[in-house]
């Protein structure tokens, strides 16, 4: 991070304040993760009977669920499990999915033709079933929803990086780079990699908010986290069967953590892509 | 011309059919692999109980072909495939193959009304927006945008449930394609608004789109963002493009510019993600069944995959992925007609 | 009618930026009269096409009139309403574009495209505008018309899109038409039956034309008065011989000289009082090489096929001499792109070999030729210099690149005295190696194009069209400092260009390319003022001169 780098970033949050606030969120988020579960009023595990099902009130912000838990302090603490899901699933397939992407979008050839067919295979489920799946054959566990996640991410990244270098490979400063003495290989990771960072950045924001709605998914049809893990698909779960009595909290508020989630990483994608390109730089 | 074109259009639809069928083997292969390290041994589980004997675990480990090495099941189960026969359900003890053609209408028919509902909306607002850029409008329809692809379909479910159904109570109990005191009309289509209307049952048509109507709504809220977003961008490249300027400088009419000129265009990558959402909201469905308790071929799956039913799970997934497949030939057949750039080369 | 068809008056464009309002034009006064030809000549950022779109109401969403009127017979059409003003266009004005592939509608047949224009300012049936488009199609000389009538833009080619767009254009029969840089990216030899034909049909019709255009040559063949501009200001205007041999302007002046003709010659592309510092270096006649030296580069029988497609380039024989320079002309598809990547050692020939100084480097896979000793003795400098330089790299880094892996360099001071020394040579101040691609202009970026490929100090140079994305003053400047280099460094040059006047100046001997295959060789001037091929006499014949008086030219 130069000091321009920096000027220009201020700069852009001027003349954007969407993106200023949804990178405060992200920020916002990054803090509860760390220091919500030492924090939080109640203890997000232990049932107290007695205050079960209350709406939301001062004592519970959020209410309290079936067994009297404070939906709050749930909710605070399953940030932390919901993001490091969607931030170890996407980072896996990111690094995986550009390397293998840029390398056969450069390439060409037969070994683009058998990725693209592997890549054929795996869009051709439907994506979230085929998350289900693999949660359900490699068991029911939290790494098996990242490790999920990741491969069902794996062929955007794949195709995406595919098509960004592809379209570079031909361009004078690709073929420069080779005149002035670089390999195929360090015209990839030196040059080519490097130039796409900034929308593949984008397309990661973007996706982070994916991977969430992805593991919630998930662990409200019942696979991966299990109770009374608080998780905020879970949690979804458990107040479905209260909301045909009006029981609204019990899915809104978790329903507005994973809305307000994602919203920060969309829109700090779609900021993002103006903050990494230097050509908007001035 | 039109006959060159078309023939052209069908012989790319069959060389992109012949093409995905590796695809479709492989996600043949890969299914059954991966059913196969599921965990839980469906022999125990199906067994009389939890005290039941070593001899009659073994019995119907036989009767299900388990005691058989990997590749020789593979191969019986291509070969049944061959002949129609995706196996049993120990679940509900039918054929999977039955099993599937009694839900596959129901999940289709909430896919197709929702893709309906998204695109009526979606293609006005994208195209409002992008003539407006910058304007109120655009900004308002962005915002909706924004928020629509952060809420999960099973909250925003749930919540339309609370709105419509406990508050308002103009929306009916949300179980189902149809209230259990209705009788079902004669299955043609298997669609139930199409049969009722065949039947000239209309307060049964009534009764069927009120319980439609909210689960098509909640997976269309997810899908309606996307479809506007790309309707914006593509309007936009359209109508920034010269072939528009070559339009206005002859003067045609606004009309005529913004609807045969440059929504004809804008409207090509808008068709290829139709396609892509489509398939989106296959899988998706899984969790608005879920939620809505929509007697699809997904709530069907997702029971079975709980409870270790193989058979199921693998028709399911062969099903939709061959769905994909036609799919993107219907999508492929679209595009050619409506683009005649790509029926060259 | 009294008076000229259209009178501009003072007119004032501005355009609304992120950086607040930018004025494109700032008082342009002209006038064109019935039947008239006018060239509207200037280079990028003149405001010359501004000019014309706001004439036509074409103008971006962001750029607005903001002073000034538009009179066309008699009516200033700056006030009338939008509404109105459409039954103008098409019917009373058109305009042809750039581009004419990207200009008609991808997805819609030729012929529905000319009757949606001929159906909206005139009343008839569908059955006599179809017949109308014939006409018209017929008009312009489109062999087949019946058939083309349901072809689409992409099932022709560029001179019969513009050709359509001609069309079009006269659909309805306009008083005026403004064509736009009409032939810019055609070939030459289809630029010359283009301009012809809409030379022909202007003069046929009555229509009074305006030529926008950057090429002075062009102006001069087709236009009877020539208006130059130079950053939205009008800065002569005269009858094309008079403006060509006695321009009063200094701009202009510069603009003719920087023009080149067919006896231009390197040193005379800038006047001598404008020459930087970095230029001033004394040019020496330079001397044929002589007899025995060893051959720089001797290529046998080159080809190359992609995939299972016919040849691009095939059975291709050359070679050059230290310090030498040669032309390779064709036009597009003619494979000379092939060829000079294959010499680049950037792909791999099929078939053939390449002896460089004597050893045979066309057996080494391009894939490992950045180990070879040779690489850094061949280089080369891109067509583009938007896209030949690395957006994430500075001035800096882009020249220091070679440096650190060609020339084993550390990164210290040493290195940078080399990378500023480099950017001396070119002419680039040093403030500028800080700063990134987006933040050069075009010349900039070409120099340090040129530093970076003459940083590690090759013996060969190949040159892919170094200058056809710049403008004609740049290109002055920059083809005066490649040659100088070549001078300093005996340096060996391939120019690879479609424009013959730049090879003539440029170049020892040229070679002439068709369909992957060569048409004819020989010493540049001798080869272009006494062409032996059909060929190359048509492409000498198409381009554009600018005849100047002997005199002139010899100053």
């Amino acid at each position: 991070m130069t000091a321009a780098t920096l000027r220009h970033a201020a700069w852009i949050l001027r003349g954007n304040p969407l993106t200023g606030i949804a990178a405060a969120g992200v920020f916002a988020l990054v803090l509860i993760a760390i220091f919500g579960p030492s924090i939080v009023p109640y203890d997000p595990v232990s049932s107290d009977v007695p205050q079960a099902l209350q709406p939301p009130s001062w004592a519970h912000l959020a209410g309290t669920d079936q067994l009297g838990r404070d939906s709050f302090s749930r909710l605070i603490v399953a940030t932390r499990l919901d993001l490091t899901i969607a931030v170890s699933a996407v980072g896996v397939s990111f690094v995986l999915g550009a390397v293998i992407g840029s390398l056969c979008g450069y390439i060409g050839g037969r070994l683009d033709r058998a990725v693209g067919r592997f890549v054929d295979v795996l869009m051709a489920f439907p994506l979230f079933v085929l998350a289900m799946a693999m949660v359900a054959a490699l068991g029911n566990r939290i790494e098996n929803i990242v490790i999920a996640t990741a491969i069902i991410n794996l062929p955007f990244y794949i195709r995406f990086s595919r098509a960004e270098v592809n379209i570079r490979r031909n361009l004078g400063w690709v073929e420069a780079a080779r005149a002035c003495g670089d390999s195929h290989l360090s015209v990839v990771l030196r040059f080519l990699l490097p130039n796409i960072l900034p929308a593949m950045a984008v397309q990661m924001s973007l996706n982070l908010g994916w991977a969430i709605l992805n593991a919630a998914g998930l662990s409200f049809i019942g696979l991966g986290v299990t109770p009374p893990t608080p998780e905020w698909g879970i949690m979804v779960a458990e107040g479905a069967r209260f909301i045909s009595t009006g029981k609204w909290w019990l899915v809104a508020f978790p329903g507005l953590s994973l809305m307000l989630a994602v919203l920060c990483f969309n829109l700090l994608g779609d900021g993002m892509r103006d903050i990494l390109d230097p050509r908007m730089r001035t | 011309m039109i006959i060159t074109t078309l023939g052209a259009t069908v012989k790319r639809a069959a060389k992109r059919f012949l093409s995905s069928l590796p695809a479709l083997f492989g996600v043949l292969v890969f299914t059954f692999l991966l059913m196969r390290v599921l965990p839980g041994d469906p022999a125990v589980f199906f067994a009389s109980g939890p005290n039941a004997g070593k001899a009659e675990i073994e019995l119907i480990r036989k009767q299900m072909g388990l005691d058989k090495p990997v590749p020789q099941q593979l191969v019986y189960y291509l070969y049944d495939l061959g002949r129609g026969n995706l196996g049993n359900s120990i679940m509900t003890g039918q054929s999977v193959t039955k099993d599937l053609r009694d839900r596959l209408p129901a999940s289709l028919e909430l896919t197709f009304s929702a893709l309906l509902i998204a695109l009526v909306f979606a293609i006005p607002l994208g195209v409002l927006a992008a003539l407006r850029p910058g304007s109120l409008i655009d900004h308002g329809i962005r915002l909706f945008c924004a928020l629509g692809v952060c809420v999960p379909t099973f909250v925003s479910g749930l919540l339309l449930i609370y709105v419509f159904y406990y508050l308002l109570g103009i929306a009916p109990d949300p179980t189902g394609r149809i209230d259990i005191f209705t009788s079902l009309p004669p299955s043609r289509t298997g669609f139930l608004l199409v049969d009722f209307l065949l039947a000239g049952d209309v307060s049964g048509w009534w009764g069927a789109f009120k319980q439609l109507i909210l689960p098509a709504v909640t997976m269309a809220l997810f899908v309606i963002a996307p479809l506007a977003r790309i309707t914006r961008a593509s309007m936009l490249v359209s109508l920034g493009s010269d072939f528009v300027r070559t339009a206005r400088s002859v003067g045609l009419s606004w009309w005529r510019i913004v609807v045969t000129y440059a929504l004809r265009n804008a409207i090509l990558p808008v068709i290829t993600i139709a396609g892509i959402v489509f398939s989106t909201m296959l899988g998706a469905n899984v969790l608005v069944e879920k939620v809505f308790s929509w007697p699809g071929v997904a709530s069907y799956a997702l029971d079975a995959l709980l409870s270790s039913d193989y058979a199921p799970v693998q028709g399911f997934v062969l099903l939709m992925a061959s769905i994909f497949v036609i799919v993107n030939l219907v999508i492929d057949v679209l595009y050619g007609i409506a683009d005649p750039r790509v029926s060259v080369g | 009618m009294t008076g000229p068809l259209l009178r501009i008056e003072d007119l004032h464009v501005s355009f609304s930026t992120r950086r607040g309002m930018v004025e494109a034009v700032r008082g342009v006064t002209l006038s064109v009269d019935e039947g008239e030809v006018l060239g509207l000549v200037g280079e990028s950022g003149s405001g010359k096409s501004v000019t014309g779109f706001a004439t036509t109401r074409l103008l971006d969403a962001a750029g607005r009139i903001t002073a000034g009127r538009i009179v066309f017979r008699g009516q200033d059409i700056t006030r009338i309403p939008s509404g109105d003003f459409r039954h103008l266009k098409g019917a009373a004005m058109s305009m042809i574009f750039q581009n004419p592939r990207a200009a008609l509608n991808p997805i819609r047949a030729i012929g529905q495209q000319l009757a949606d224009a001929i159906l909206t300012h005139r009343r008839i049936s569908k059955d006599e505008a179809r017949a109308a488009s014939l006409d018209l199609l017929r008009a312009v000389q489109i062999r087949n018309p019946e058939q083309r009538m349901t072809a689409f833009p992409h099932e022709l080619s560029g001179g019969m899109c513009q050709r359509v767009m001609i069309a079009i254009a006269i659909s309805c029969n306009p008083a005026l038409l403004i064509a736009d840089e009409p032939t810019t990216g055609l070939d030459v030899t289809t630029q010359k039956v283009v301009m012809d034909l809409l030379a022909a049909i202007a003069a046929e019709r009555g229509m009074a034309t305006i030529l926008i255009t950057h090429d002075l040559g062009l102006a001069a063949r087709y236009c009877r008065r020539v208006v130059v501009m130079e950053k939205g200001r009008l800065v002569e205007e005269a009858e094309p011989v008079e403006l060509f041999h006695a321009p009063k302007h200094p701009y202009s002046k510069r603009l003719v000289a920087a023009s080149p003709t067919v006896s231009s010659r390197v040193e005379d592309l800038v006047p001598e009082e404008e020459r930087g510092p970095f230029l001033a270096a004394r040019l020496v006649p330079k001397s044929a090489p002589a007899p025995g030296t060893p051959l720089l580069l001797d290529i046998k029988s080159l080809t190359k096929r992609y995939d299972d497609g016919p040849a691009a380039i095939a059975d291709f024989s050359m070679t050059m001499a230290a310090g030498e320079s040669v032309g390779l002309v064709g036009e597009s598809g003619s494979g000379k792109t092939t060829t000079s990547r294959m010499i680049c050692r950037l792909i791999d020939p099929t078939e053939g070999e390449i002896l460089f100084d004597g050893y045979s480097i066309g057996h080494v896979p391009a894939r490992d030729f950045h180990r070879s000793p040779f690489r850094k003795d061949i280089q080369i400098v891109f067509q583009d210099p938007n896209e030949s330089l690395n957006p994430r790299f500075n001035g800096f880094n882009c020249i220091a690149h070679p440096l650190l892996r060609l020339g084993k360099m550390k990164p210290g001071a040493a290195l940078t005295k080399r990378v500023r020394e480099c950017a001396e040579r070119v002419g680039l101040p040093p403030d500028l190696l800080e700063r990134f691609p987006h933040q050069l202009s075009g010349g900039q970026k070409a120099r340090v194009g040129i530093a970076r490929a003459i940083a590690c100090r090759p013996r060969l140079l190949v040159l892919d069209e170094p200058t056809a994305a710049l403008d004609v003053s740049v290109q002055a400047v920059v083809l005066q400092l490649l040659d100088r280099l070549r001078r300093e460094d005996n340096l060996a040059f391939l120019f690879v260009s479609h424009d013959l006047n730049v090879v003539r100046m440029m170049c020892d001997r040229t070679i002439v390319l068709r369909n992957g295959g060569i048409v004819e060789e020989g010493e540049s001037r001798a080869m272009f003022e006494n062409p032996k091929t059909d060929y190359t006499r048509e492409l000498v014949e198409a381009v554009p001169h600018i005849r100047r008086a002997p005199a002139l030219a010899v100053t």
